[in-house]
């Protein structure tokens, strides 16, 4: 084996929780964590640079006995989930960085909630085994949980029991569909699961339901996005970002990992399902973004309706929809997290996240506005911006499967550009009237080194996405290519059935 | 087969017997000053009882076929001994702070522990009833143990009502098996119902479940429960909520599954029922409570729903899944209990749950190590609870019980709204005034090896579960 790259990214932040531990000052808790964070982020460039584009495979794979019956420690990364791993090791030093000011109690704890957080996240996108993925995927609530409930807001309690329930109640069936898979198979090892093993399809259907049940709270699809505007709005800003940024992208991660490459027959027969809840996500929750008088909770509901447009571009089984959906989500986690801490910058001076208390900034902090204009603009899908790339691939790959979801999903590119600049229009625009915006500081040093390299991935990726494509085309046209040939067994099955029913 | 080499066989049990009297003479003569005293020293016997367990035979049978020492028995008794002796460890430090330290305590759970034995490893309807009703005898005493306290008397009177009811149920049971098949060896009996068997054993086998269900405190037989430990002194509660469990359920799997291998389909759709009703009640009743050790009470009831439903599946997987959920359970409420011990304010020992406000800021370590106690028993990942519940859950999805699984992951997620709402009061909640700093090295033991138990099986798994494994197989082939 070599060497352990993926276990190092995974584990390093729990050694900077135990350090946090062993010297749990405030000051030092906030520099060990982002020493920390900035480590891993680098081991996930490696894990980058030494990632082979022209394997569909896994690769980096590391294998080591676990629970013993065929659960094992498996960890590995391919196209599709390497990018995340960067994606989540990338974001996070951002995290500790916006909460270096703004988070004043109880600092080493703070820092250790998110470092363990970060060893589940980065955990999931590596892990190859059902067993350790739920695990990981189920670990992450503890941490989460406890960041919205201590530093969150004023209905914090209310926001943590929500947002812990219903993924857990979510994900309670995926457990016991990974159960049944486990004694099909004999192996829970995601490997052999969606190479060797190929479910009858009355099976698949159950089981794509239960991981459906998981994901797509996890997503959030509509109707059970209702955790995520409660948890964005009272979750502290950092935590915001965790949450748009990385963990939505878990339910996609989750289709694309297991649904689609497992159970293939019940992709294609629940795929209408799927297209029809995209699109009312996109077109009701962009609706009510437009009638939202709290900050976040605008920008969580974008988030519902941006994450549509990534299940309906997975669920076309198209190239161009299956990477549209991939880039839309690592562009969304680089956008909402910077949109998130855009707000974070007026919160943390103003202390009201209500649109109505803003109003002319532009005069007092014309920074601020720039860099939000930049994110606003990448959240409209502004050719130029990842944001546009996403989309528009989403949209190609919903047209060619078939054009009636494209013109509707259509429409929500017309409804978030209005959202969103009404959004900005109120906040930073007008005459600068209310008294107590008038004494308002543009951006400090620290916010701008916070924002500046998301203004830069955000405008590179909108105008050279070759990177990531390189990365996700080879393993994305095996997963299709897998696709088209499972579904042709199960036809040609179906067809024999019919046959010798014919002939008796 | 000669008298000496029963004897043998049951070495452990027998070094408690013996050491146990020994004490109660070391007690009667030297006084009362002897209790801590006497406390090492019957924590000292179980020790070498446990280690003349480890060195016991792999599978022998004495006294006419009326015991049995095989793997099953070893790991089980193992757990009762482990958590005998860490209950007496609390009560020690308890009774002291009380002033209330008797020698009579550690005697009494020296004797209830080698009923408790002698209950894992019977092999005959006769040998169980002994076992039983000498660790129920000692159990209904410890309950009443606070004699002066109002509601330590009225726990042990409830207890041994409802217990001397449900003896009654048992034994009524018994009576009908056997005369219905002739026997009270497990191994007879099982030949004898080998391919069916007539109505009066079944009628048989419902009355020694419900007796059974009673010991485990599942539902509908549950009522004495949150009395019971809410009344008992903390320790004795530990002692209830660990090694009482882990005997009345091994030795349900033991009556059950080897008598009865052939009637599975009759007494399984019993233990489905007990087992949903069990878990649903847990989850449920437990959301109202205000007193914490009335909410433990709830929780185990749910708990041994959970593994009840390792029982109906009836296969070696299923008590591989029950061995290893009790062994992650009883040092999880080890923890909790001591937890609760330590509840102390003013002097006097405090069990509300609102007293818990805001702990995580005036003693953190608590906290974290409560709440993770908790998280863990509501069986989240990647604590250890939530291995105890997999492997119940593997084996139940194995044998088809698909439905009942169902329900037991659903309620699981009701029953996390209490534990999340006790996280909550510990970390969410403005702290209530602090508790006095009283834990002494046998609590802080206790806590510290419960946590570590809870966070660290994740790395330590595969040997827990394959000695589990062994020992299911040979209950189980």
């Amino acid at each position: 084996m070599s060497f352990p790259i993926l276990s190092l990214c995974t584990f390093v932040p729990l050694l900077g929780a135990a350090a946090i531990l062993l010297m749990p000052s405030a000051n030092n808790a906030r520099w060990i964590a982002l020493a920390t964070t900035v480590l891993v982020f680098a081991l996930s460039l490696v894990v980058w640079a030494n990632f082979n584009n022209a394997n569909s495979g896994f690769q980096m794979v590391e294998k080591l006995n676990w629970l013993g019956g065929g659960i094992s420690y498996h960890m590995g990364v391919d196209g599709i989930s390497m990018l995340f791993v960067v994606l989540t090791a990338g974001l996070m030093p951002f995290c500790i960085v916006a909460s270096w000011e703004s988070v004043q109690t109880r600092v080493a704890e703070y820092m250790i909630a998110f470092l363990v957080l970060e060893t589940m996240m980065i955990g999931v996108f590596c892990a190859l085994d059902l067993v350790l993925f739920y695990v990981l995927f189920e670990g992450g609530l503890i941490p989460m949980f406890l960041i919205i409930g201590i530093w969150g807001g004023k209905r914090r309690v209310y926001a943590s029991f929500k947002f812990f329930l219903y993924t857990f109640i979510g994900s309670v069936l995926m457990l016991l569909a990974i159960m049944s898979m486990y004694w099909y198979a004999g192996t829970t090892d995601i490997d052999t699961l969606i190479n060797g093993v190929h479910f009858p399809a009355a099976m698949q259907t159950w089981l794509w339901l239960a991981f459906f049940a998981s994901f797509a709270v996890k997503m959030p699809m509509w109707p059970v996005h209702t955790w995520l505007p409660d948890a964005h709005v009272e979750a502290p800003t950092a935590g915001s970002v965790i949450l748009a940024g990385i963990m939505l992208k878990m339910g996609g991660y989750g289709f694309l990992r297991f649904s689609l490459p497992m159970f293939p027959s019940a992709t294609e027969m629940f795929a209408p399902l799927v297209f029809a809840l995209s699109v009312i996500a996109i077109i009701y929750t962009s609706l009510v973004a437009l009638a939202q008088e709290d900050m976040k909770k605008l920008i969580a509901y974008s988030s519902v309706a941006h994450m549509g447009f990534v299940t309906m571009g997975i669920f076309t089984l198209n190239h161009q929809g299956v990477e549209g959906g991939i880039f839309q989500m690592l562009s969304h986690g680089v956008v909402s997290g910077a949109l998130f801490l855009c707000v974070g910058v007026v919160y943390d001076r103003m202390h009201t996240r209500d649109i109505a208390a803003y109003g002319g900034l532009v005069s007092r902090m014309p920074l601020y506005a720039a860099f939000f204009m930049v994110f606003t603009l990448a959240n409209v899908g502004m050719p130029g911006t990842s944001g546009f790339i996403g989309e528009f691939l989403t949209m190609l790959g919903a047209f060619l499967h078939n054009s009636w979801i494209a013109i509707f999903s259509a429409t929500g590119v017309i409804l978030s550009a209005a959202y969103a600049l009404y959004l900005y229009r109120r906040v930073i625009f007008g005459a600068l009237v209310k008294p107590s915006l008038k004494t308002m500081k543009d951006l400090t040093p620290r916010e701008i080194a916070l924002l500046a390299p998301l203004v830069v991935i955000t405008i590179l990726l909108g105008i050279y996405p070759k990177p990531v494509f390189d990365v996700t085309t080879p393993a994305v046209a095996k997963l299709i290519a897998d696709n088209k040939t499972a579904l042709a067994m199960d036809h040609a099955k179906k067809v024999a059935e019919i046959q010798k029913r014919a002939g008796q | 087969m000669s008298f000496q080499t029963d004897l043998v066989v049951l070495l452990p049990e027998m070094i408690l017997a013996i050491g146990a009297m020994a004490l109660l003479l070391t007690g009667a003569i030297g006084g009362e000053k002897t209790a801590s005293l006497i406390n090492w020293g019957a924590i000292a016997l179980l020790a070498i009882s446990g280690a003349a367990t480890v060195m016991g035979p792999d599978h022998a049978m004495a006294f006419h076929n009326a015991f049995v020492a095989d793997g099953f028995s070893r790991f089980a008794k193992l757990l009762i001994l482990c958590a005998a002796a860490l209950s007496i460890l609390l009560a020690d430090e308890f009774f002291a702070s009380i002033q209330l330290s008797r020698f009579e305590l550690p005697v009494l759970m020296l004797i209830a522990s080698l009923g408790m034995m002698l209950m894992v490893s019977s092999a005959s309807f006769l040998s169980l009833y002994m076992g039983l009703e000498l660790q129920s005898l000692a159990l209904y005493v410890l309950a009443a143990f606070n004699r002066d306290h109002l509601r330590s008397t009225e726990a042990g009177l409830k207890y041994f009502v409802l217990g001397a009811l449900s003896s009654g149920m048992m034994l009524y049971g018994i009576s009908l098996i056997y005369g219905f098949t002739g026997t009270t060896e497990f191994a007879a009996i099982a030949a004898v119902t080998h391919g069916g068997a007539g109505l009066g054993v079944i009628f048989g086998i419902v009355f020694l479940i419900a007796g059974l269900a009673f010991k485990v405190s599942a539902v509908p037989f549950h009522m004495w429960t949150p009395d019971v430990y809410e009344g008992a002194p903390t320790p004795i509660t530990a002692y209830f909520a660990t090694a009482a469990k882990v005997a009345a359920l091994c030795l349900f799997l033991r009556a059950i599954l080897t008598p009865f291998p052939d009637l599975i389909h009759q007494w399984r759709q019993i233990i489905i029922f007990i087992s949903v009703l069990s878990m649903a009640l847990g989850a449920i009743a437990a959301i109202g409570q205000t007193n914490i050790k009335r909410l433990m009470a709830y929780s185990s009831i749910g708990h041994m729903g959970y593994a009840l439903l390792g029982l109906a599946a009836g296969s070696s997987l299923g008590v591989r899944g029950v061995l290893i959920y009790l062994a992650i359970y009883v040092f999880t409420n080890l923890g909790v209990f001591a937890a609760i011990q330590a509840m102390q304010r003013g002097g006097k020992a405090v069990e509300s749950i609102s007293d818990l406000a805001g702990l995580a800021r005036t003693d953190m370590k608590l906290a974290v190590v409560f709440s993770m106690l908790f998280l863990s028993l509501a069986g989240l990942p990647p604590l250890a609870g939530f291995f105890a519940k997999f492997y119940v859950f593997l084996a139940a999805m194995q044998a088809g019980l698909v439905w009942p699984a169902v329900i037991g992951v659903l309620t699981s997620a009701i029953g996390l709204v209490y534990y999340l709402r006790l996280v909550k009061v510990m970390f969410f909640d403005e702290p209530a005034p602090s508790f006095d700093i009283v834990t002494g090295f046998g609590s802080k033991a206790i806590l510290a090896l419960s946590a570590a138990v809870a966070l660290l099986f994740i790395f330590a798994a595969s040997p827990i579960i394959t000695a589990a494994d062994a020992a299911a197989r040979s209950l189980l082939p």
